[in-house]
């Protein structure tokens, strides 16, 4: 019996393959498997090759896996484009629609269905997921009555005929391939597993919760590829807390909002890709500058400029930890894992209040869009951190002096009212300014103002959270690998394969980017023989930041991938090995 | 400071001195709002005055009120987050024609149509004041300025016309040394449930030597003079304004009965969000979880 599957289907965009896939993984979900998606497409809604590619097992999975067993194809293209990642026992199942051809230099076995005949003869050709999703059901041993529930779930409204007729769509295409495979068992059958009950959702899925579940009641946002997702389920959810998404005309206007919001007193925030974070780039530097608490979500996608909009990259890095003129301080938190997502989110907007800054929450695609099955979250670590929010009490005073709201303080951060509050009135102001937010150019003041803000988060590598994850057992590894956001399970898997060539590795994923938590990585660069930095960027982003801030240019290598995929666990093997 | 109940306009001045130059058309704007402020009954904390940058941009310093003041061109977005966290707050918005009809055009159109309750109020100069004379969309065919030292070509921008067609619920336009009048406007526009747009022309008597003061004087009309003028009438609006060259003054357009933008969103908290209990509440957040699974 396998282990874990991999499983792929493609096609035309817009045939539907999305669904295929979705209705494979719920229900597999429900049987308590794990499972990793990553989606492969393109930038248009019709036409174009697209695939889904599911990975599923009795254990936690965190990446793209490198080989496939079954290949589901709907068009000529998704075999030839990805019949060489099957391995000898792999299976394409194709339609016959499409009269296709198997390649000649595989040993997977071929099999022909007649999805699109059989679903019309169902009544629409619509259903010839469905009729694949029993094929595959064939080939796992998997029984079809786990779908019945899904299906009730995505059809019941379309009537109990139509649950009915994909039920039967997806038991024909399982009955057609058993007879195909004939008896016996097949190496491909997956193991049982625990049934537990788990969360299956993509990256913006846990980061819009997590926004929920601080306390936000306002998203301003502009729609974009790939943060959409967040702005679209709180459209769903605000609502119910009182709360609204104001889609606004651009990203200027987002940003801005979303400062306004936060100086009116609740909590606020956007979130977009590279190109709305290039126009929100002077909008940053105002929360920055007059300390007005501001969350934004950056899901990096293929740059520069339009880029590769719908594809992973992690070139944002620099533009997120510097982007902005002048000088802010600018706390930068980079999620590798949807709980990760969920958490830091929360934490992200606890951050903004506490230090009353800037706060960007780091996604990238393949977090962001890769659906995966998620750990149970546990709201009793969700807590909402205010700060130094003054709401009432205060002392009065009868001159009609100012609040002081940018009191020079021994943190630096200073008591912070919102408008409507008595005894609060002070003036803010992007402009230099005094401790009660008047204007002021003088010298001494700047250089009070500038230090106090500085220094908000000097402290924060050593309070926040695990500001790096380690999977560190080695006193000297052989190899250090570093990486950010989603490269961490490809890193994972590929240190167990290297360890079981007797390679000694660690793994750091740095989570806080800015402020850089540089004692936390030090002794682990230290000790390492060999570091290498895993991203996926064409510069070694985070390889620099490393180097600027704990030294080692020397001994610091990179591993890099910018051709718009994820890192597979083969390619961080043999570029390990390279350099060691 | 027990919370007043009421004010008068002295409190809502600072001890600020405005760096205006003498003369500047912006001082009466200022008087204006602190007057129109208190004579529609509010206290200094319940008013916030969100600001551009530009000379006119400074405004919100000068104001005993809750201010902000922001980005060139942003007053617009910030304001209209400030009135969605707290709908118990008046919020004014303000700043220059480049400010407001150049960088900023876009978030003036589009604050029209969403039409959130709050007062928007243009100091006019047709002229860039701050960054020393340059041309402005507002600036005349032909005006020599520093970036047009031969004339600017380039179409003048109608505010009033653009916003009759936006579908802005209040346009209005006034003058800066017609004090009583403007804050009138003012007061009117604050009352008027959703966006309100007053342009008002304030001379830059620095660096416009055209539009000067006697120049409006000899060259507006007082809406109050047209017989049978119907504010509601919104073909009329547009008739009136191409006839007059937008040189007139008073309320060219309202339309009371569309709702605000509040009124319209769904599920909107009756009371101010910034008023709200965050925590969401494990129940709520397990039903949440429960349709991810
Ligand atoms: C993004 C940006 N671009 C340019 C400027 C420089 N700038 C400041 S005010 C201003 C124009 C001011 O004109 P207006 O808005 O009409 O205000 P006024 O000074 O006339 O009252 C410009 C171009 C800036 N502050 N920010
Ligand atoms: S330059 Fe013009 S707009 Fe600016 S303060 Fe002087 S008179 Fe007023
Ligand atoms: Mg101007």
């Amino acid at each position: 019996m396998a282990e874990q599957l991999s499983w792929k289907v493609g096609g035309q965009q817009g045939e539907g393959i999305e669904s295929t896939g979705e209705i494979f993984s719920m229900a597999l979900n429900r049987l308590g498997y794990y499972l990793y998606g990553y989606r492969h497409f393109s930038s248009r809604i019709k036409g174009g090759h697209t695939n889904n590619k599911i990975r599923v097992s009795t254990k936690k999975v965190s990446s793209v896996a490198d080989d496939l067993d079954i290949l589901v194809a709907f068009d000529q293209e998704t075999i030839d484009v990805n019949y060489r990642e099957l391995h000898a026992n792999g299976i394409i199942i194709a339609d016959t629609k499409f009269k296709p051809v198997k390649p000649e230099d595989t040993e997977a076995g071929f099999y022909a269905v007649p999805f699109t005949e059989m679903a019309t003869e169902l009544g629409t050709s619509l259903m010839k997921n469905m009729v694949a999703v029993g094929a595959t059901c064939a080939i796992i041993d998997l029984d079809v009555s786990v779908f019945l529930g899904v299906v009730e779930e995505i059809f019941g409204r379309k009537g109990e005929t139509v649950v009915q007729k994909n039920m039967e769509a997806i038991q024909q295409g399982y009955k057609y391939m058993k007879d195909q495979l004939g008896d016996g068992t097949s190496s491909l059958a997956l193991p049982p597993a625990d049934g537990q009950k788990r969360m299956f959702m993509i990256g913006n899925d846990a980061i819009a919760l997590g926004a929920l579940a601080a306390g936000v009641r306002l998203m301003a946002a502009y729609p974009i590829t790939p943060a959409s997702e967040i702005m679209e389920y709180l459209i769903k959810k605000l609502p119910k807390v009182g709360g609204t998404v104001i889609q606004t005309e651009d990203e200027i206007a987002a940003a801005t909002m979303a400062i306004g919001a936060n100086y009116g007193g609740i909590r606020s925030f956007t979130a977009s890709a590279g190109p709305g974070l290039s126009l929100m780039m002077e909008a940053i530097g105002l929360s920055g500058m007059t300390e007005t608490p501001l969350v934004v979500v950056d899901t990096q996608r293929g740059g520069p400029s339009t880029g590769l909009p719908t594809k992973q990259e992690q070139s944002d890095l620099m533009a997120m930890i510097y982007g902005t003129h002048g000088e802010i301080p600018k706390v930068v938190i980079a999620p590798g894992t949807a709980e990760e997502g969920f958490y830091d989110t929360v934490e992200a907007f606890n951050i903004a209040e506490e230090y009353q800054v800037p706060v960007i929450v780091l996604s990238d695609l393949q977090l962001s869009l890769g659906k995966h099955t998620v750990e149970p979250l546990d709201y009793s670590q969700v807590s909402i951190r205010r700060g130094k929010l003054v709401k009432e009490g205060i002392e009065p005073r009868e001159d009609k002096s100012y609040f002081k709201r940018y009191e020079v303080t021994e943190d630096g951060v200073s008591p912070r009212v919102v408008p409507g509050v008595t005894g609060g009135i002070h003036h803010v102001t992007g402009v230099e300014h005094d401790e009660t937010g008047k204007p002021s150019e003088s010298p001494a003041n700047r250089k009070a103002q500038m230090d106090k803000r500085m220094r908000k988060i000097e402290a924060l590598p050593h309070v926040f959270p695990n500001p790096v994850y380690k999977n560190a057992t080695h006193e000297e590894a052989d190899l250090l690998l570093i990486g950010f956001n989603s490269t961490g399970g490809a890193i994972e898997e590929a240190m167990e394969r290297l360890e079981s060539e007797g390679i000694k590795v660690n793994h750091a994923r740095i989570r806080l980017v800015h402020p850089f938590p540089t004692e936390d990585i030090l002794p682990l660069i230290e000790s390492a023989k060999r570091v290498a930095v895993v991203e996926n960027n064409a510069t070694g982003q985070l390889a620099s930041i490393i180097k600027m801030n704990a030294g080692y240019p020397q001994k610091i290598k990179s591993i890099l991938k910018y051709d718009g995929n994820p890192f597979q666990p083969h390619h961080i093997v043999e570029s390990s090995k390279e350099l060691i | 400071m027990a919370t007043a109940t009421t004010a008068t306009f002295k409190d809502f001045r600072n001890s600020v001195k405005p760096n205006w130059c003498p003369g500047c058309g912006d001082f009466s704007v200022q008087a204006a709002i602190q007057r129109a402020a208190a004579n529609v009954g509010l206290t200094p904390e319940k008013l916030a005055v969100i600001s551009g940058i530009g000379c006119s941009g400074r405004i919100s310093g000068y104001i005993n009120s809750y201010g902000l003041h922001g980005i060139h061109g942003r007053a617009l977005p910030i304001a209209q987050g400030v009135k969605m966290a707290n709908k118990d707050l008046t919020v004014i918005a303000s700043g220059g024609d480049g400010d407001g009809f150049a960088i900023g055009m876009g978030h003036t159109i589009h604050a029209m149509r969403r039409n959130i309750d709050l007062t928007y109020i243009v100091m006019d100069n047709q002229i860039y004041g701050l960054t020393k004379g340059q041309t402005s969309p507002r600036s005349a065919a032909g005006f020599k300025t520093k970036s047009t030292p031969l004339g600017a070509i380039e179409q003048t921008l109608s505010p009033m016309q653009l916003a009759v067609t936006t579908g802005a619920t209040f346009v209005a336009q006034s003058f800066s040394t017609d004090l009583k009048d403007l804050t009138a406007i003012i007061e009117a526009g604050i009352n008027h449930k959703g966006f309100s747009i007053i342009n008002v022309f304030s001379p830059c008597v620095t660096y416009n030597k055209v539009n000067t003061y006697d120049w409006f004087k000899e060259n507006l009309t007082k809406l109050s003079t047209i017989e049978g003028y119907d504010p509601s009438d919104r073909q009329a609006a547009m008739n009136t304004l191409m006839q007059h060259n937008d040189l007139v003054t008073g309320i060219i357009y309202q339309d009371t009965e569309r709702p605000s933008y509040q009124e319209l969103v769904e599920g909107y908290a009756e009371t101010p969000l910034a008023d709200a209990d965050l925590d969401l509440g494990e129940e709520t957040f397990k039903q949440l979880v429960e349709e991810f699974m």
